[in-house]
């Protein structure tokens, strides 16, 4: 307990000397900082921020030393986002290497590719985006078709990717791949791409949202060399289904309306007051106050079912059934949130843009747009459905 | 009451819906957005749709129009809203000609009506004054200066009104603020000093205005009805605008699930197409269910317009409480059974999602008209 304080007081006067002035201010969007070999850093305080925290190994807090992370223990890292909560600290570092990549090169990576890609990973070199989902395979990721073939001395890959965020901008692609046309999920393996080695393109889609925050990829006659390929030949589905565990969690994570953070309408009920008006402190659209308080309802339900889920983990219980819900619960939660702000806001909330509306108004059906999206991304709801009913429930379905 | 067409309606119907596909489609919609054209409508298509009689469908023959009548125009809106068609259906022709009709005198009628039926002129309602639907609840003053009316407020989501020829204008000359006597219409010319105009873009790239009122002066002979009733008209003008609504939100319903369903039998994962999993099959019967109950209680609503019935007013609030619903359930399932594609702007389905909200907090959202049928029925 001694050595945490003692960690915590280091931290803080780390922190201190080194997080700058504007670091500590809400992050608008065109300052996130995602590193790469061609970063774009508007604000400078933003590069020497990254540098400063990577130096450390604070990007990635709890990675080995030996690959470049901070080796904190689960206990240490705790306090330092405590810490960095504590001075409002922007993220040093946003970065699919970090979230997605990091912890399943860690698991299932052999000793050089850890220490090829882990520490480029931290120090913001090299920006990673996922290649899994294709044209034909969706909610049925296992029937993708993008063909590995073994040329001797390298593997050459032909296919298209689809759903890859930010591709335009990534400099590597993690990518599953088929390796065995006679077999579905065992012929499936995991490689790493060079996106600069040629052959591959990538095309940005619009969304209803109007952003373009994914692309369409395409790999024409790519070469790869045989070391890119992580863990064994077929056993790609393995690290798949692992990966995806991680991106369903931060997905689910929304629920809770976290995503709206910096927003002024994270109380809906203050926002229903303001556009709807209140009798004797009660919202005054009866119909709009019984939506609203289910939802509030809801999101208190389930954010005590995180957190009980939380304390069994940390109890030395494996995850629990309800654990199998969040995605689904969480995205769809969140979606209603959305129709509710609408609901509130009526024609302020529909506003696309004009000085008419504030700039939280307008930001409303844009996040209302992409919340749609939550539901569809990282498994649908429908397989998340069919997971629960099957490894849950055990029920005998298809 | 009338449940089936007529055969005269159901010829109207399909010349409607030729037309849409063919003059007005979903790409026609998109251009007008993308050019980030400043009339929000296609002009010649307008001009075309007078010219087949959808601009004069309310209106008597005598004014020019064809007296189709209130069940002819919603099934002209109910083809515009498959496939998105914007243009000034229901600010001018809905709503605008349907306030002169009801509450104008001989020369008010003379001088405005057949300009609508030919499509020479597009009206705008100027009532909302906030974010919610609240008919009477007006802020904007007209004073009596001896026979001169000098008006002065804001208001928003005026739909076309940054296009609008005249404005029927909603203001407050009597009662206090949420009154709904005292309310009077004016008929105000665009141009009038002290008028101001700016268009406002919404989710759903249609047009709306917001319009600012200082010391706007307005002669006596623009008063609509008579002073301090204006309730009286804006009641039936909003209850047949609503009915309105729920019939172009039933065109757009239709169109969505259609679409989806032909996704459902063409998609294919797991080897097979998507429609065969029983959780997608049992949820587009469900909608299928909902969608037969909508079409009924709008067929309903529009001959009790047509039949001057005593439960108009009811039945627009079940209209367009429904219609409004059934319209987020459709869009939203619409998407996500469009998988990642229907998140796409490439794909239709979105444009719907967001028309469909815009139309649904028109002239009242779902809170408002259940609310409204419950008080209706005294309970």
């Amino acid at each position: 307990m001694e050595a945490l304080e003692k960690f915590r007081q280091e931290t803080r006067e780390w922190l201190e000397a080194n997080c700058p002035p504007s670091i500590r201010t809400p992050m608008p969007e065109d300052e996130s900082p995602w590193g790469g070999r061609n970063p774009k850093w508007k604000n400078p305080e933003s590069k020497l921020w990254m540098e400063q925290m990577a130096s450390r190994g604070w990007t990635a807090p709890t990675w080995p030393k030996a690959y470049g992370g901070g080796g904190l223990t689960k206990e240490e890292n705790l306090v330092l986002m405590q810490e960095l909560r504590r001075i409002n600290a922007r993220p040093a570092l946003m970065s699919f290497g970090i979230w997605m990549l990091g912890p399943a090169l860690l698991q299932y990576a052999n000793e050089e590719q850890k220490l090829e890609h882990l520490p480029k990973i931290v120090r913001g070199e090299i920006r990673w985006c996922q290649g899994y989902s294709e044209p034909g395979a969706g909610s049925d990721l296992a029937g993708l078709q993008t063909k590995c073939e073994d040329k001797g001395d390298h593997y050459l890959v032909n296919g298209q990717k689809i759903w890859t965020s930010y591709a335009n901008y990534a400099d590597w692609i993690f990518c599953l791949v088929r390796t065995d046309t006679s077999k579905k999920h065992e012929g499936i393996s995991f490689l790493l791409i060079d996106m600069a080695n040629g052959g591959v393109e990538t095309r940005p889609i619009t969304m209803i949202s109007g952003a373009s925050p994914f692309c369409e990829t395409f790999l024409t006659d790519v070469k790869v060399p045989k070391g890119n390929l992580v863990g064994e030949l077929n056993k790609g589905w393995t690290i798949a289904k692992a990966l995806l565990q991680h991106e369903r969690e931060m997905i689910s994570g929304m629920g809770l309306g976290n995503a709206s953070a910096g927003s002024s309408f994270a109380s809906l009920e203050q926002a229903a007051k303001d556009y709807v008006g209140e009798v004797d402190g009660k919202i005054a659209n009866a119909g709009l106050r019984e939506h609203l308080t289910r939802q509030l309802m809801d999101g208190k339900a389930f954010a005590l079912t995180m957190q009980r889920s939380m304390e069994e983990a940390k109890a030395g219980h494996g995850p629990g059934a309800a654990s199998s819900i969040f995605k689904y619960y969480g995205t769809e939660l969140n979606k209603r949130r959305y129709e509710l702000l609408l609901e509130i806001a009526g024609t302020q909330a529909l506003g696309w843009e004009g000085d008419s509306f504030s700039a939280e108004e307008l930001s409303i059906p844009r996040a209302w747009l992409r919340s749609k999206g939550n539901s569809i991304e990282g498994g649908t709801t429908e397989v998340q459905l069919n997971v629960v009913a099957k490894r849950v429930l055990g029920l005998p379905i298809e | 009451m009338a449940l089936v067409l007529t055969e005269e309606q159901t010829m109207l119907r399909d010349t409607a819906a030729q037309f849409f596909k063919e003059r007005a489609p979903v790409a026609n919609f998109r251009k007008l957005r993308d050019t980030n054209d400043q009339t929000g409508f296609d002009k010649s298509v307008w001009k075309e749709m007078a010219d087949l009689g959808f601009a004069g469908v309310m209106i008597s023959e005598e004014h020019g129009g064809t007296g189709f009548g209130p069940v002819g125009l919603g099934l002209v809106l109910e083809q515009a809203g498959r496939t998105l068609a914007a243009s000034p259906l229901v600010s001018t022709v809905l709503v605008g000609a349907t306030a002169v009709d009801l509450g104008g005198n001989a020369l008010q009628r003379n001088n405005i009506l057949p300009k609508v039926a030919s499509g020479e002129i597009v009206l705008a309602l100027a009532l909302e004054e906030g974010a919610h639907h609240n008919p009477y609840k007006i802020g904007t003053t007209a004073e009596d200066h001896s026979g001169t009316y000098r008006l002065n407020g804001r208001k928003s989501f005026v739909l076309d009104g940054h296009v609008a020829d005249k404005f029927i204008v909603v203001a407050r000359t009597g009662g206090h603020v949420a009154d709904r006597h005292g309310l009077t219409l004016f008929i105000v010319d665009v141009g009038t000093p002290g008028l101001k105009v700016t268009r406002t873009k919404m989710v759903d790239s249609r047009n709306a205005a917001i319009i600012e009122f200082e010391n706007v002066s307005v002669p006596s002979d623009n008063v609509l009805g008579s002073v301090g009733a204006g309730a009286d008209i804006l009641d039936s003008v909003l209850d047949l605008g609503r009915i309105g609504i729920a019939a172009e939100l039933l065109g757009l319903i239709s169109q969505v699930f259609e679409e989806t369903v032909t996704y459902l039998k063409e998609r294919k994962q797991f080897g097979k197409p998507i429609g065969s999993f029983q959780a997608l099959a049992h949820r587009a019967a469900e909608m299928f269910a909902e969608i037969e109950l909508c079409r009924s209680v709008v067929l309903d609503a529009l001959s009790a317009v047509e039949e001057r019935r005593n439960d108009v007013a009811q039945m627009a609030s079940l209209a367009k409480a429904r219609l409004s619903d059934v319209a987020r359930l459709v869009t939203n399932e619409g998407l996500q059974m469009h998988g990642g594609m229907g998140m796409t702007d490439q794909f239709d389905v979105g444009l719907f999602m967001k028309r469909a909200r815009v139309a649904a907090a028109t002239f009242g959202d779902a809170n408002f008209h259940r609310d409204r049928f419950a008080t209706l029925a005294g309970y």
